[in-house]
């Protein structure tokens, strides 16, 4: 069943009054449990056919978010839509056209992996033959034929968020929500929910995935959603985001630590910025600003080491790096994102 | 594992296996999605035969137990109290097993599959129902067992085969009703164990303080009048007159009322439980 370019369009329900093309709108979201706020007014649209990464620390509210826009929770105040229906007036027709996996829903840990994706299966409309016939490719698609006829209980963390994805892929819908899919999971795996979510929105659904890997959101999200204590704090393109922090930082690595005074010299002309000697003694780095010339700071820095060149100065290696989302997550809310992991820098 | 291509331009080429293609399906009606629900409870059952070793044991135990530890003292000989008491283990034993019905939704909640079935646009009150099929087969072997096991020891019914189905569907009818009190309950409280705990202590005493073990007329007026008033009273007395062979129309009509109550009031609260969002 491979053909999920063939797969209908977005949605062409009525639209709330406020959200021409948008598959997911939420405004003034607020939830409380037990006086404690997890969502104070979170806002969010989604235009139809695109991927939004919804991207915060643990407790910031993407789990309380997901879950009211599912139908799952009623919201304490505002108002959400999905799939151009409102999701505290019509959840029925809500249900009709999202798939909900990850931390928010789970499998039967009594029934084996193929039970369960039949059960979803014949719970999603599909025929008892059907359903088995679906059951059978999502087992294959997802290696997990070989575990079928054992109990969920038996699975590993891995192989049961594999089958937790699948029974969520049992049929198409037009807003998938993703809550954190990928946590837990191997690389190849991971590799693989990345591919999946790519293709579902090639094929026109909508994506609302949560995650606390900055750089998944980076690779697969055509917009993102940062959220913090309850509210989104930024949304935009990964690019817009990372311009938004405005930086970028330069390593370089001398052949000769001799020259390492001169190099810092030259660098703090050219860049009008702090240069720090690290404790390795062939190593500078140095934050990169931004708007102030109207030059970006990979050609600021790109400059830089070629000016280093022209005074004499012998460099080994240098890397310049976009920041990273754990940069702009840092320079949004001055606190690091809870699972820090450096991004890969470009290098040289 | 299935091989994976990672690169970019294949992911754009070939879109990768299991994907979801062509429209979705119609929602399954109400009838279909209970079916489905069933079949997991049965599955359940042949996946988790520890399950049924309650529903095993109490009528096995109870049935021998009482027949022999009372038997004598209270009407002579066992064969003759068996007679007498064998209806009233048919009833202990099933409305036992009832408490069954609230823990697997308390279960399922604590787990968070019920969320699944929530966003699912199926019937609200479809996993309760479809769990009662398990109920049913539960309620259907613990009974039968009772009514076998008396055979085998002794008891004679004289209605006979049809006296003894129409018993245990009486029974049926009436434990299904009181199931949705359970469900009820395993929406509200927290853990399986809890639900446990709180239908023991509504079910023992209203099975003990009942005409169960001895006719009433030899207990203290203040009890008698308790033991009257035990809804378990009148469901025994309907059975015993079913498997005797001359129903009689008041017990059973009560029956009927206390399971259209039960029913009418339980399984909209159970409904609006289970769907509340929160």
């Amino acid at each position: 069943m491979n053909g999920a370019q063939a797969k209908p369009g977005p949605a062409r329900h009525g639209r709330p009054p406020s959200g021409r093309g948008l598959a997911i709108q939420a405004e003034r979201l607020e939830k409380r449990f037990g006086g404690r706020p997890a969502l104070a007014g979170a806002d969010l649209a989604v235009a139809a056919g695109t991927v939004c990464g919804l991207l915060g620390p643990n407790g910031a509210g993407k789990t309380t978010t997901v879950r009211i826009l599912a139908t799952l929770l009623a919201p304490d105040g505002g108002r959400a839509w999905v799939a151009g229906h409102d999701v505290a007036a019509e959840p029925r027709l809500v249900r009709r056209a999202i798939a909900l996996a990850g931390q928010s829903a789970t499998v039967d840990e009594d029934l084996t992996g193929r039970e369960n994706l039949v059960l979803l299966g014949r719970l999603s409309g599909l025929a008892r033959a059907a359903a088995k016939a679906r059951a059978a490719e999502l087992l294959d698609a997802f290696g997990l034929e070989k575990a079928a006829a054992g109990q969920v209980k038996a699975y590993s963390g891995g192989m049961r968020r594999r089958l937790d994805l699948a029974a969520s892929l049992t049929t198409s819908a037009e807003v998938y929500f993703l809550d954190e899919p990928t946590t837990g999971l191997d690389p190849a795996s991971r590799a693989q929910v990345h591919q999946i979510i790519r293709a579902l929105a090639a094929g026109g659904a909508t994506v609302l995935l949560t995650t606390q890997y900055l750089e998944e959101a980076d690779q697969l999200a055509d917009r993102i959603a940062v959220i913090d204590h309850g509210t989104v704090i930024a949304e935009g393109t990964p690019g817009q985001l990372k311009a938004a922090a405005g930086s970028g930082t330069l390593r370089i690595r001398l052949a000769d630590p001799a020259q390492r005074p001169l190099a810092r010299r030259t660098l703090t002309g050219l860049l009008r910025t702090p240069v720090q000697e690290e404790p390795d003694p062939v190593l500078l780095t140095a934050t990169v600003p931004g708007a102030r010339t109207g030059q970006p700071p990979s050609e600021q820095a790109a400059t830089a080491v070629t000016s280093l060149g022209r005074a004499g100065i012998t460099v080994g290696e240098f890397a310049f790096g976009q920041p990273s989302l754990d940069e702009v997550f840092l320079a949004l809310t001055s606190q690091p994102a809870s699972s820090t992991q450096t991004a890969t820098k470009g290098s040289s | 594992m299935t091989v994976l291509t990672t690169t970019d331009a294949a992911s754009e080429t070939a879109p990768p296996p299991g994907l979801p293609a062509g429209p979705r399906p119609e929602p399954p009606g109400a009838r279909a999605a209970s079916a489905a629900f069933g079949w997991r409870a049965l599955l359940k059952i042949k996946h988790v035969p520890e399950m049924l070793l309650d529903v095993i044991a109490i009528p096995v135990v109870f049935t021998l137990m009482f027949t022999y530890l009372f038997g004598g003292a209270l009407a002579g000989s066992p064969h003759r109290y068996l007679q007498f008491i064998l209806p009233g283990t048919l009833v202990m034993a099933v409305l036992l097993v009832t408490m069954y019905a609230g823990t697997g939704l308390a279960t399922d909640r604590a787990n968070g599959i019920t969320d699944r079935f929530r966003a699912l646009p199926i019937w609200r009150l479809a996993p309760v129902t479809g769990a009662l099929l398990g109920d049913i087969a539960r309620y259907l072997l613990a009974a039968g067992l009772v009514v076998i096991l008396g055979l085998a020891i002794g008891f004679r019914p004289a209605g006979g085969a049809p006296g003894v189905l129409a018993g245990i569907g009486l029974l049926l009818v009436f434990a299904l009703a009181l199931s949705f009190a359970w469900a009820t309950m395993g929406l509200l409280l927290r853990t399986p164990q809890a639900v446990m705990s709180a239908a023991t202590v509504v079910l023992f005493p209203l099975t003990l303080a009942s005409n169960v073990f001895v006719a009433p007329h030899t207990m203290p007026g203040w009890l008698q009048a308790i033991v009257a008033a035990n809804p378990v009273s009148h469901l025994v007395t309907a059975e015993r007159a079913l498997l005797a062979g001359h129903p009689a129309a008041g017990p059973t009509a009560w029956v009927l009322l206390a399971t259209a109550v039960l029913a009418a009031v339980f399984a909209p609260v159970t409904a609006r439980l289970y769907n509340r969002r929160r």
